[in-house]
């Protein structure tokens, strides 16, 4: 089902990857920028029904890969993952733990690890809905 | 010992892999979890009749000073040998009766989960673990009733016991908890050690009523007799062992349990002796109005548990030593009967009694269990069960009040139970052969080697009753006692009152039996004043909840999403309304020093919202809120607060994408609001707006506490290792909210799932 006008079509060709790179921008800088998993997640949902009303829903379900439903477990599998390395070192539940990488200077953490979770979990949720909600109109149409 | 208990559920969650390597001989290897534990509960055995109980504590959650502690007496010991031991005999016999049924694994699943709940329950010494594991039997009894889920009875059945009992555990609770008011222990040991300031405290009348009312719920006493007969529904191994020999025991244990704390005084007394002699008449009476064996049979159960509680409130060591010897008796004979039972109807493919006859002949084994167990069920010599009815009447003779009256009842309950163990053991095995749905023939191994251990046993104990009587039963009664007992139990008491009334009961019994077309016709005849027992009570109670429910749905739900907003909002204006100006009273002072662009934001915003109500199509209104949304986020810009900013920015565009998708589906406006409607709508939305700014100017004007952004701002790098203070606040300080939200987020992405496919698929059905 091709919905969009050309404008649209053409428009999306070059801002839907954009659009993605720039929530994944967004999401790691997240914790000294402006930015962060909630508002990356919205991004790239954004980016995905955008692309979605210019190629209809089975095409965005094959961009995907995965079931949004699935994004949404998967994130909330990170999110109480998250938790797990605090419990190992006996500390509070959901307590920070940072590790630095050897040799580049790379930080990582759990904050980090539940960010990507709401990432997921938001991409999941919005997408869902979206485009659950245009294939119920086509089943109809 | 706390592993013991809970090794059930752990080889309850490995049965599925289980029965995948062990194929049929799952059963077997299952039976060996009980008869592990039976054998270790007769390993500790000396200890406990020694030491008087073994005790083991385990911290579970100590903030609230609660542990899970085990005790193991001499009561707990008896009903401990009894789950194991026929829960042994159980396993093989299922693992026959239900051979290559499709959902044998589920059954050993559930029915291992309730043995290791059942021990739970007889073992428990904190009052909550006992109440956890009480209320585990009743769902796994609910599951176990339920089975054979495709048949709506069964499922009927399992609700009407689960909701039951369950009302019952709501009464236990509160029991419980005064329990530990009153005596200000979750220990039962501790509990019952001082039953004399129990019986004083002023709580002590409701406390007793609450507890009572869980097990008399839970051992089917009347007026709640009804569940019981209908839990038949369930196939027979479970029968045979939830609604015979354990879980419906559990009430009882209960009552034997606080016996020693509660027992005694003229409640207790009055209560139990009356309604355990009311149950057991109604019982045994019941047990000849039908002719499905396995009802006959449930009848039954409820006149002998209606016995134990009668025991039970008539105290003191004769009716406690007689408590015990039928309680064994009972789940041996009941057991194997149970168990013949189920042979019959798998042999023969009928339950109707008036169905079978002459299969003596056929199944000699199935027989000669069915006779013996059924002599022991009527009391007849030599049977153990002859040992337990004459320790019933004796204690009943010596009962301090209400001598007459007991006497009579358990005199007519006795008459009437010969009559049943009659039908059951005589009819369908005696005359002349019936044709029956399947050809009978004798049943296989597994399901013969419980009849005949449990009948085996109620012989050997019949001869010789001192072997369960000198250790076990005697420190059993000992702790329903709270005293020491030393009593020796003898086959041959002489020729005295209690052996008359075995006679004349024996003899009349038959004769009932005999007669028994007849009798059940003139029974039949009262079946207008039947019908309207309890039960009826029960599905009138049941109906009246589906009305009540369905008024008030259609009361709160209208399925208008303006009557819902409408609520909401006036509620909550209402309350905080009231709050704020009558408790607190709004205080603020106005300064007014605005910047030129906030007035001109600000502007925009209250201009795009009327304009939002006044369109007429919804695409306009949804344009003219979406400028309202870019408003505000223009607002946060203008106040610095570049994370809200983006989000609002977002969230206004991702909302348009979503309303557009819904607008397609929707028609247009066909009706506008009246303009009484539309005076109701802005009297909701000023209203609300009014009191939010009132509110937030109020709160503004404040120091209610020291605000916790510096602590934010101040920490945020040290301890976030992160410049966004949003983000870090979001990720890390309050990463819990944070956790909440997004589960929240989830469950309205399946609601919307959930409710589009279901709606879709509706519409496509005709």
């Amino acid at each position: 089902m091709k919905t969009g006008t050309l404008i649209l079509s053409v428009a999306a060709r070059t801002l839907v990857p954009l659009q993605i790179l720039f929530s994944l921008f967004l999401l790691l800088r997240g914790h000294d920028e402006p930015g962060g998993g909630f508002i990356a997640g919205l991004v790239v949902a954004g980016a995905f029904a955008l692309h979605q009303f210019v190629n209809g829903p089975a095409a965005t379900r094959r961009l995907l890969r995965v079931d949004p439903r699935d994004c949404v477990g998967f994130g909330l599998l990170l999110g109480v993952g998250s938790a797990l390395p605090a419990w190992w070192q006996g500390e509070a539940f959901l307590t920070a733990q940072w590790w630095e990488v050897p040799g580049l200077g790379l930080k990582l953490s759990t904050p980090l690890i539940f960010d990507i979770g709401v990432y997921l979990v938001v991409l999941g949720a919005v997408l869902t809905a979206v485009i659950t909600l245009s294939e119920v109109d086509k089943d109809e149409a | 010992m706390q592993i013991a208990v809970l090794a059930g559920f752990a080889l309850a969650i490995l049965v599925p892999f289980l029965s995948r390597w062990c194929g049929s001989r799952t059963g077997l290897v299952l039976a060996l979890y009980p008869a592990a534990i039976a054998c270790w509960l007769v390993s500790l055995a000396p200890q406990v009749l020694q030491s008087g109980g073994l005790y083991f504590e385990q911290a579970w959650a100590p903030s609230l000073g609660l542990s899970l502690s085990f005790w193991l007496d001499g009561l707990s010991l008896l009903f401990g040998l009894l789950i194991s031991g026929i829960g042994t005999l159980i396993i093989l016999y299922a693992s026959g009766y239900l051979y290559n049924h499709p959902q044998l694994a589920r059954f050993y699943v559930l029915i291992l989960s309730f043995m290791s709940s059942m021990l739970g329950v007889v073992m428990a010494d904190g009052l909550m673990t006992l109440f956890v594991f009480w209320e585990l039997t009743s769902i796994t009894s609910y599951l176990l009733i339920g089975f054979n889920h495709e048949d709506a009875a069964a499922r009927k059945s399992a609700l009407q016991g689960l909701l039951v009992t369950f009302t019952g555990g709501l009464a236990l609770m509160s029991g419980l908890i005064l329990l530990n008011v009153a005596g200000s222990s979750w220990s039962l040991q501790t509990l019952l050690s001082d039953g004399e300031s129990l019986r004083e405290h002023a709580l002590y009348l409701p406390m007793l009523l609450c507890l009572l009312g869980g097990a008399f719920t839970k051992s089917a006493q009347f007026p709640f007799h009804f569940w019981l007969p209908n839990a038949m529904a369930a196939p027979t191994p479970v029968s045979a062992y939830l609604h015979s020999a354990t879980m419906v025991k559990a009430g009882i244990y209960l009552m034997a349990r606080l016996q020693p704390g509660l027992g005694g005084t003229e409640a207790w007394m009055t209560i139990l002796c009356v309604i355990g002699a009311i149950t057991m008449v109604v019982g045994a009476f019941l047990a000849l109005r039908f002719t499905g064996i396995k009802k006959v049979l449930a009848y039954s159960t409820v006149m002998a548990l209606g016995t134990l509680t009668m025991l039970l409130g008539i105290g003191g060591e004769a009716a406690m030593i007689a408590f015990v010897t039928f309680l064994t008796a009972h789940s041996l004979y009941k057991g194997a009967l149970f168990m013949v039972a189920g042979a019959l109807d798998h042999e023969t493919g009928t339950k109707d009694i008036d169905e079978m006859g002459g299969l003596r002949r056929l199944m000699p084994i199935t027989a000669t269990c069915a006779f013996v167990a059924a002599l022991s069920l009527g009391g007849v010599i030599p049977l153990f069960g002859f040992v337990a009815k004459e320790l019933m009447f004796e204690a009943v003779l010596e009962a301090p009040r209400y001598t007459g009256f007991l006497i009579g009842m358990s005199l007519l309950a006795s008459v009437l139970v010969v009559a049943a163990a009659g039908i059951v053991a005589l009819r369908p095995f005696f005359g002349a052969l019936k044709a029956t749905p399947k050809t009978p023939h004798e049943a296989p191994l597994s399901m013969l080697a419980g009849p005949c251990v449990l009948a085996g046993l109620s012989l050997v104990l019949g001869f010789m009753p001192w072997l369960a009587g000198d250790g076990l039963l005697n420190a059993a009664a000992g702790a329903v006692m709270g005293a020491e007992v030393v009593t020796d139990l003898y086959l041959w008491h002489g020729l005295n009152t209690a052996l008359m009334m075995s006679m004349i009961s024996l003899g009349v019994g038959l004769l009932v039996c005999w007669r028994w077309p007849g009798v059940r016709g003139v029974i039949h005849r009262f079946s207008p004043v039947l019908d309207r027992g309890p039960e009826a009570g029960y599905w009138k109670l049941m109906d009246l909840l589906v009305r009540v429910a369905g008024w008030q749905t259609r009361l709160l739900q209208s399925g208008y999403m303006r009557n819902y907003l409408i609520l909401t909002l006036l509620s909550f204006t209402g309350l905080t309304g009231y709050t704020l100006l009558v408790r607190h009273g709004p205080v603020f002072d106005l300064a007014l020093d605005v910047r030129l662009q906030e007035v001109v934001v600000a502007l925009v915003i209250a201009a795009s919202a009327i304009v939002a109500c006044m369109m007429r199509s919804r695409l306009a209104a949804v344009a003219a809120a979406g400028v309202m949304g870019f408003g505000i986020a223009l607002i946060f810009l203008l106040f610095s607060a570049p994370d809200l900013a983006i989000t609002q920015l977002l969230i206004e565009t991702l909302t348009v994408i979503l309303l557009i998708l819904v607008l397609f589906r929707m028609p247009q406006f066909a009706s506008l609001s009246t303009p009484m409607e539309r005076v109701r709508d802005m009297f909701v939305a000023v209203m609300t707006g009014g009191l939010m700014t009132l509110l937030m100017l109020t709160v503004l004007g404040q120091d209610l506490f020291t605000s916790i952004s510096e602590y934010m701002i101040d920490n945020s790098v040290p301890l976030g290792h992160g410049h966004n203070i949003v983000n870090v606040i979001l990720v890390d300080f309050r990463a819990l909210d944070t956790l909440g939200e997004i589960f929240v987020l989830s469950l309205a992405a399946i609601g919307v799932l959930a409710m589009l496919r279901l709606q879709a698929k509706e519409r496509k059905m005709p």
